[in-house]
């Protein structure tokens, strides 16, 4: 949920009000408790609770800021909401059990993955229709798009493959096989690096995208535990491209990386099963979800240190901040 | 050896340049061209021993009995190898065992090179046997010991788990829950011996005591009858009265004879584990957790019913041949074997973590799950028991202890 766009609007809000810390709105979805936690990112608190619809999961925001994208796995849709009211708007078709979803950098279109269907469904937020559904592998997962919105990444699970799709043409032009189970994709601020997750084979495959190909595969390994508990999901890289959070799910941690070296610097100790996170835009915080302990852990990111933690609903599941 | 493995990656590296060069006019369903296609042929077959009908309706075996499984991984394999240039065939057999080996010649002279059966052990082996060098062979059914140990042979891989792993699955659990105190209960059959001695070893290995120990007797006759259960609740008390303290009780009754009729009919109201009750096993259909929700839909989707166990094992021996032919480039039975045994194999089967070989006896490392009747109760190896390599290596017989000599 960094792209450039997002990055300008915080940029104009940081100088409009320069020496204060700007407050964000941060959103988490609770996949048990069918719900969204609203937090404040100045005092850090829960500031109101909303219903998301049944087993929400993937999240995202508009450029504006005005319109959160909620995918209502079990509703099978997607659920968008203003951010103003907290109220539903409307629902967009997505396919069946949509589970990870992103936006184009414009706004538009919305990209989603359905796992039961083997597709990646394009959505138009606009006009509410589908644009198209491109066949991809095993139960399609993550979805990364390139800042310049041309290239859209989706990975698929069972297949282990990272999709490069045209988003003109809608076609796949590319397939990287990557370690077992790939659940996300993430692309740099300046779309020279991609960081593809891979939970069960334990590793991060970062690959140049302009060629694609693979140039290192990062490994973790966290004295007293077990191999098979360093389990990569959510990666998120800083705007300067200079370091990357990976969250290892049940090894409860997030590993720092140096995103010139790709070697891991730290591993940051946060609640259990951590999957998904958020930077504020401002990169002051981020924002983790641990899904078996109900909370966000929150990461001072020029400290490196955890601060905080917040309880939230029951199985904390996606995050996203607001742009403004 | 290595060499071996390093000339089968440049083939990974070929074969992606090649789909990359083919791949170059767009499109999603990219096909490479007709010589590099290779085809990865399997056969599944079923032995079908004549066996009475089973104790409860709802186990009555569906006809599609772990072909269905084959079906949905050949599926999987399919999507994959539109990517790359690999064409994934399967046959489905089924045989009465006097026909086995025939139909196996039969398979191989058709050009199969991987065999996945369906069979009790000492049919896997003469089959495997039989194949000799011409196929490497995936058991997907049969739990002897032995096989994994001083039956073992080099061109067999375990699939199916041992009983010693479900025992010891159900073991650490039990001692986790401080239920130590075990009241076994065996069936008459060889199979039902074999499955109460794991029980037994389980109980040295895991500090569990086995505090009774009776054997029911299979003395024939029809396996239902109307109004049958007015006997059952009079049979079962008086065979299990005056057992000495125990804090549960554990049925091994392959033959499926009597389990089913031990929950609430106990003499001491103690649960019921093992083959009835809490039972552990390789799949459920009420399995959600790992992403197991999608891949249970995809398999109802295509084959109308649930996914049994067997129909999990069969998948997960197909789909650990497609990750040795994706990840090598090659369709070779001896070197998709080796990089299938080797430290870099590790496929995902929606069981949290990833599993692989044991090198020693060729038996696929996995979780155990332990289920009620409709949902997952827990998930073993659990939390507490620690191995120097891999936890799942608590679960049968580990490599000091095993009794398997294939030079490796």
């Amino acid at each position: 949920m960094s792209h450039p766009l997002i990055r300008a609007a915080c940029l104009a809000t940081c100088l409009a009000a320069p020496g204060v810390a700007p407050a964000y709105t941060v959103y988490v979805t609770n996949e048990k408790d069918n719900t969204v936690s609203v937090l404040d990112s100045d005092t850090l608190e829960v500031t109101a609770t909303f219903d998301g619809g049944q087993r929400p999961r993937g999240i995202t925001i508009s450029p504006d800021g005005a319109s959160l994208f909620v995918c209502a796995s079990d509703d099978d849709t997607v659920r968008v909401f203003d951010t103003a009211t907290l109220k539903q708007t409307h629902t967009l078709p997505s396919g069946p059990d949509p589970e990870l979803l992103v936006l184009h950098p414009s706004g538009n279109p919305l990209y989603i993955a359905n796992e039961d269907d083997n597709l990646v469904t394009v959505v138009d937020v606009e006009t509410h229709t589908v644009l198209a559904e491109i066949p991809v592998g095993v139960e399609p997962e993550g979805v990364g798009i390139s800042p310049d919105g041309k290239t859209l990444v989706n990975t698929s699970e069972t297949t282990n493959m990272a999709h490069f799709i045209d988003t003109e043409t809608f076609q796949i032009y590319e397939n990287i096989l990557v370690d077992q189970r790939p659940r996300f994709a993430q692309f740099t601020d300046d779309g020279t690096r991609l960081y593809v997750s891979s939970e069960i084979g334990g590793t991060v495959t970062v690959i140049d995208p302009a060629v694609p190909e693979t140039i290192h595969k990062i490994t973790f390994e966290i004295p007293g535990l077990s191999p098979e508990a360093i389990q990569p999901v959510g990666v998120r890289t800083t705007a300067d491209g200079k370091t990357v959070f990976v969250a290892l799910g049940p090894a409860n941690r997030v590993a720092v990386i140096n995103g010139d070296t790709f070697e891991v610097e730290d591993y940051l100790l946060v609640g259990q099963r951590v999957w998904q996170m958020a930077f504020t835009p401002d990169e002051k915080y981020l924002f983790t979800t641990n899904g078996n302990s109900n909370d966000v852990s929150i990461v001072d990111v020029a400290k490196m240190k955890v601060i905080k933690s917040v309880q939230v609903g029951r199985q904390p599941w996606g995050v996203a901040v607001s742009p403004n | 050896m290595r060499t071996v493995l390093n000339r089968s990656r440049n083939g990974v590296c070929r074969l992606l340049f090649t789909f990359l060069l083919a791949s170059l006019g767009g499109g999603a369903a990219q096909i490479a061209t007709a010589q590099d296609k290779q085809t990865i042929h399997s056969v599944v077959l079923r032995v079908d021993a004549p066996r009475p009908k089973p104790i409860s309706r709802l186990d009555l075996p569906p006809a599609d009995l772990g072909f269905a499984g084959g079906a949905l991984a050949t599926e999987d394999n399919q999507t994959t190898g539109r990517f790359l240039g690999q064409d994934f065939v399967t046959t489905n057999i089924a045989v009465p065992p006097e026909q086995a080996l025939e139909a196996l010649e039969t398979a191989l002279a058709d050009g199969a090179r991987y065999v996945v059966v369906l069979a009790d052990g000492p049919m896997v082996v003469q089959l495997a046997d039989a194949a000799g060098d011409r196929a490497l062979v995936l058991n997907a059914r049969a739990p002897d010991d032995d096989l994994r140990n001083a039956n073992c042979r080099a061109n067999l891989l375990h699939i199916a788990p041992s009983r010693a792993m479900l025992a010891d699955a159900l073991a650490q659990f039990l001692i986790w829950k401080k239920w130590p105190r075990w009241f076994l209960i065996e069936g008459s059959h060889p199979e039902d011996t074999a499955m109460a001695d794991a029980y037994r070893r389980a109980a040295r290995k895991f500090g569990g005591k086995l505090a009774e120990e009776r054997v029911f007797e299979d003395t024939g006759g029809s396996r239902r009858t109307d109004t049958g259960h007015v006997q059952v609740q009079k049979q079962i008390p008086v065979f299990t009265q005056r057992a000495s303290k125990h804090d549960v009780v554990i049925a091994a009754d392959e033959a499926d004879v009597f389990a089913a009729y031990l929950p609430y009919h106990t003499w001491e109201a103690r649960p019921v584990a093992g083959s009835a009750g809490l039972r552990p096993t390789t799949w459920h259909p009420a399995q959600e957790a790992w992403g197991a929700t999608q891949f249970q839909r995809r398999f109802e989707k295509l084959n109308g019913r649930f996914l049994r166990p067997e129909d999990y094992q069969v998948w997960l021996a197909l789909r650990v041949l497609s990750e040795g032919a994706t990840r090598t480039g090659s369709d070779q039975p001896d070197v998709l074997s080796e990089y299938i045994l080797g430290d870099d194999f590790e496929i995902a089967a929606f069981k949290g973590e990833k599993l692989t070989f044991r090198p020693w006896n060729g038996q696929i490392r996995q979780p155990i799950l332990l289920v009620g009747s409709r949902v997952l109760v827990s998930v073993s190896p659990q939390d507490e028991y620690l191995h120097r390599v891999s936890k799942l290596d608590t679960l049968g017989y580990d490599e000091p202890e095993s009794a398997c000599d294939l030079g490796r």
